[in-house]
């Protein structure tokens, strides 16, 4: 018993001698170091995995009003309502304020100005509009403020928005146009200077190389069973060639409002009109004309299709 | 008693009784300036308000004369060499705040330490609590230089921004000034006076220095705050930057408490951390299993403050950003779902990080007492359960990829990890992770417990009930509301879990207290750890040092291109809010750079107590 006793205290005192760093190794300073710098090198790995995206800051350019036509007016709103304006930040798909890229603005603005609940001293869709830039706590559209402070939508002619009058027209002039309906904003006929992010002022977008980038990029996978995609939110487009006409498939992109498919929500985006360049289109309409679930015939199409837009 | 015997006690008593008598004198003095600098901040309109009841014409006369903010132009900024402005104060500034959080924190949780020793008569803790203050003393030095560099660097590089500033808030600065020389003399009298005041009521007076230091250093903080939310959500100045209220109204924006907070909980926290890895240092290099054992308590007790005070900060971290976001939605939207909602997937392997690092601490802590046999078999289990949990955290939602990786993937998300993107699956996630550390933490408790009450064997079944209830409701309610319901209930659903969590450590914490009456305690051998598990001691201040560089950034960062948001604007060369990557790269000079600085701190003080034997031969120096 003793001797157990004495072994298993000898065996104690080893293992308190195991715990305490022998000398003539490696400096305890220059081991905490290194471990210190490989875990920061690793945490500096991943943020140079990410995305490497740049914020810039609006930047002045000017702009030739007398240059100006309406459907660059337009187009201008377009790029405000996308760049300086902010105005996506907020109004898109994800719930925070109404989609306006998805909603019809027009038929929208006819609704609130009828609407009980609305307030305001507008009387028709340009003067909404630019209410709801100026004023936007004057009608909150129902489920979108919050208490004590109707609207969280900054005043847009204030900093750090700061729009000016004819780049508020612009946006109104896009809001108008965008639907289809006939702008009642007048061209401004002053020279101003305006601001734009250097994201817009970039070199003019190239078209995609083939159908299957133009579906890439536009996310059509996101929702429809298309190329490799199993998604079943919207209608399987790999048959779509047997069951539709090109007119048809044209229009569903266009105007997806036009023919909701039986037994889907109509939640397809109203925007590929203003967004996708017509050379796009036509690829994409070929493309989807031709897949009727051979996919032989679609590779080929594919092909065919990206040697002609070359 | 012999009458030499009660001359001497007499004289002592007497000197004692002088002494008494000149420090207080000296602590009221110093308490009066604290009070008068107090009433100062909390009754500013008094002071320095136009629209106060005292104000005289001269003063008013002075808020009419402001001017708006200036517009920048290339002639307000200024460069040393071809080096990038913006880069250079973004180091010296986060250096400067690095050691500042860590000289602020340190003071706070040493008076609480110092009290305990008081309290428990262990004179163990006021030796530990001496010690933390040493290595907190030669930080502070630093901290000033730092703080001093950066002062000088923004008056050279940005002259007419930093005249906006001082335009706004004059005098205040010079509060600021006084504060610090404050703090310098509390610091030194607190930190020196340590033995002259340390039995009897003597050390109450030493305990009262040390929350004079804390009040005034908590002020320190709380001032320099204001400029940093004065700059992201200006108030007391209109539209123009023209300053329209009294000081009062400059600092109490709407992000100032916010702030505040955030910045005093994660002070604590990061202090802990440093300390920390100060005693796995010192054990590291222990020479005695004494010493080892020492430094083993210290680490303990530094991971226990750290990760204490790391729990609640992610509350005080959505109030400012509930406040932001009602200050401005579209601020609070370029943090959390615009351009730097990416770095939130870098903050969840840091906070990953943290929480892998103080596990691992647990479980070879464990070690140190025999006790712990009964329950190693569930660590892989938890182990596990953290690394799935840690994966699908940092499992990003967005991809961005190229038309081939679309196609390779199937889709813009992939089939099998896409829906682990989502917030439900991340809510899983954390809140498996802290239920599985507070496991973990149950654990290493018990580990040195044999419980006696009669009933220990229902508390078991019940505490075990507990976790299997609350875990498989955070999977339920994760994935039924999360997955096959709409958003309102997506988002309710996650206030459930957080709730099933909070359940699992209340019940815990209530059912150990009732269950540890009585119960046999086994001796803990300080020192037994493995020098793998000292290593998480240093991995906690690494991330959370990268971790407070990154969130640093982002609230910085959320101003975009404005100096003073909305009022004056950033027109730098510097005025984009840049890649991810290159601010990792700055993130990570910055910390590297405090890490070596640290060791540096940890090197001096040990400096302090190494003595050289004195020689046997002193050779004369004359031949």
């Amino acid at each position: 018993m003793t001797n157990t006793a004495t072994t298993n205290k000898q065996a104690h005192t080893l293992q308190d001698a195991d715990f305490l760093t022998p000398p003539g190794k490696i400096p305890v300073i220059a081991k905490v170091l290194s471990f210190m710098v490989l875990m920061v090198l690793i945490f500096t790995g991943i943020a140079n995995l990410l995305p490497q995206v740049e914020g810039q800051a609006p930047r002045d350019i000017k702009v030739d009003l007398g240059a100006l036509t309406m459907g660059s007016y337009i187009a201008m709103g377009e790029t405000l309502f996308k760049g300086k304006g902010t105005c996506t930040l907020c109004h898109n798909n994800l719930g925070r304020a109404p989609d306006i890229l998805v909603l019809n603005m027009e038929d929208t603005a006819a609704q609130r100005l009828s609407a009980e609940a609305y307030k305001g001293e507008a009387k028709d869709s340009e003067s909404y509009f630019l209410e709801s830039m100026l004023a936007p706590s004057k009608y909150v559209v129902p489920g979108y403020g919050k208490e004590g402070d109707p609207s969280p939508m900054p005043t847009i002619d204030k900093a750090p928005i700061g729009l000016t009058a004819v780049e508020m027209g612009a946006i109104i002039a896009f809001l108008q146009a965008k639907d289809g309906g006939e702008p009642t904003v007048e061209l401004p006929t002053d020279t101003p200077e305006i601001e734009e992010t250097a994201s817009t002022t970039a070199e003019p977008a190239k078209p995609a190389a083939n159908a299957e980038e133009v579906l890439t990029k536009n996310a059509c996978t996101a929702c429809h069973a298309v190329l490799d995609s199993p998604s079943t939110i919207g209608p399987d487009l790999k048959t779509i060639g047997a069951r539709s006409s090109r007119e048809e498939i044209r229009e569903s992109i266009i105007n997806p409002a036009a023919v909701i498919a039986e037994g889907f929500p109509p939640i397809m985006p109203a925007t590929f009109a203003d967004t996708m360049m017509v050379k796009e289109l036509e690829m994409v309409v070929d493309y989807l004309l031709a897949s009727k679930g051979d996919s032989a015939k679609e590779n080929s199409l594919s092909t065919e299709t990206e040697k002609k837009g070359e | 008693m012999s009458p030499l015997k009660s001359l001497t006690t007499a004289r002592l008593s007497t000197g004692s009784n002088q002494s008494a008598l000149i420090l207080p004198r000296a602590m009221q003095t110093l308490f009066v300036l604290f009070l008068m600098l107090s009433a100062l901040m909390l009754v500013p309109d008094l002071a320095w308000s136009s629209e106060g009841a005292i104000a005289t014409e001269a003063v008013v006369e002075d808020v009419v004369e402001h001017e708006p903010a200036p517009v920048m132009g290339p002639r307000d900024y200024r460069q040393i060499g071809s080096m990038s402005s913006r880069s250079f104060v973004w180091v010296i500034a986060q250096l400067h705040l690095f050691l500042a959080a860590f000289v602020l924190a340190v003071p706070l949780f040493v008076t609480v330490i110092e009290w305990i020793g008081v309290k428990t008569g262990d004179q163990r803790y006021d030796d530990m609590a001496h010690e933390f203050m040493k290595v907190s003393m030669t930080a502070y030095s630093l901290t000033a230089l730092f703080g001093g560099t950066l002062a000088f660097s923004l008056f050279l590089l940005y002259p007419t921004f930093m005249g906006y500033m001082m335009e706004v808030f004059g005098n205040q600065v010079m509060v600021y000034a006084l504060l610090f020389f404050l703090e310098s003399g509390v610091l030194y009298i607190y930190y020196y006076s340590w033995y002259a005041l340390r039995y009897g009521n003597k050390k109450y007076i030493h305990l009262t220095l040390g929350v004079l230091l804390n009040g005034v250093g908590t002020t320190l903080l709380f001032v320099a705050n204001a400029w940093a939310t004065f700059m992201m959500a200006p108030s007391g100045v209109d539209d123009a930057g023209v300053v329209t209220g009294g000081i009062w109204d400059i600092m109490r924006g709407p992000l100032w408490n916010p702030l505040n907070l955030h910045r005093f909980v994660a002070n604590i926290a990061f202090g802990g951390a440093i300390v920390g890895a100060y005693a796995g240092y010192k054990m590291l290099s222990a020479h005695t299993m004494a010493e080892r054992a020492h430094y083993d308590w210290m680490g303990y007790t530094s991971n226990f403050i750290a990760v204490l005070a790391f729990l609640p900060l992610p509350f005080a971290g959505y109030w400012l950003m509930a406040e932001i976001y009602a200050y401005s939605q579209q601020m609070g939207i370029t943090a959390m779902g615009g351009i730097l909602a990416w770095l939130f997937i870098v903050q969840a392997v840091l906070i990953g990080t943290i929480l892998l690092a103080a596990n691992y601490y647990l479980w070879n802590g464990m070690s140190r007492c025999a006790g712990s046999s009964r329950y190693t078999w569930l660590i892989k289990y938890i182990a596990g359960t953290l690394v799935v949990s840690f994966l699908i955290w940092v499992t990003p939602h967005t991809l961005i990829l190229s038309a081939k990786e679309i196609a390779a993937l199937g889709g813009s998300h992939h089939p099998l990890l896409g829906p682990f993107g989502i917030m439900p699956a991340k809510n899983i996630a954390v809140n498996l992770m802290l239920i599985g550390t507070f496991l973990s933490f149950q654990l290493y408790r018990r580990s040195d417990k044999v419980i006696t009450v009669p009933w220990a064997g229902f508390g078991n079944a019940l505490m075990v009930a507990i976790y299997l209830i609350a875990i498989a409701n955070v999977i339920f309610l994760g994935v039924y509301y999360g997955y096959f319901t709409n958003t309102v209930y997506k988002v309710g659903s996650s206030v459930a879990q957080v709730m099933s969590t909070l359940i699992v450590i209340i019940s815990g914490v209530v059912i150990d207290t009732m269950m540890f009456k009585g119960a046999k305690t086994l001796p803990v051998k300080w020192g037994q750890i493995s020098n793998r598990g000292v290593y998480a001691l240093f991995a906690l201040p690494i991330a959370f040092t990268w971790l407070m560089a990154l969130m640093g950034y982002v609230r910085s960062s959320v101003r975009t291109h404005w100096h003073v948001y909305t009022v004056m604007k950033d027109n730098s060369v510097d005025n984009f809010i840049p890649n991810i990557g290159h601010a990792g790269n700055m993130m990570t000079v910055a910390t590297i750079s405090f890490l070596a600085i640290v060791l540096f701190i940890f090197w001096v003080a040990s400096l302090g107590d190494t003595k050289q034997p004195k020689p046997e031969k002193i050779a004369n120096p004359a031949q």
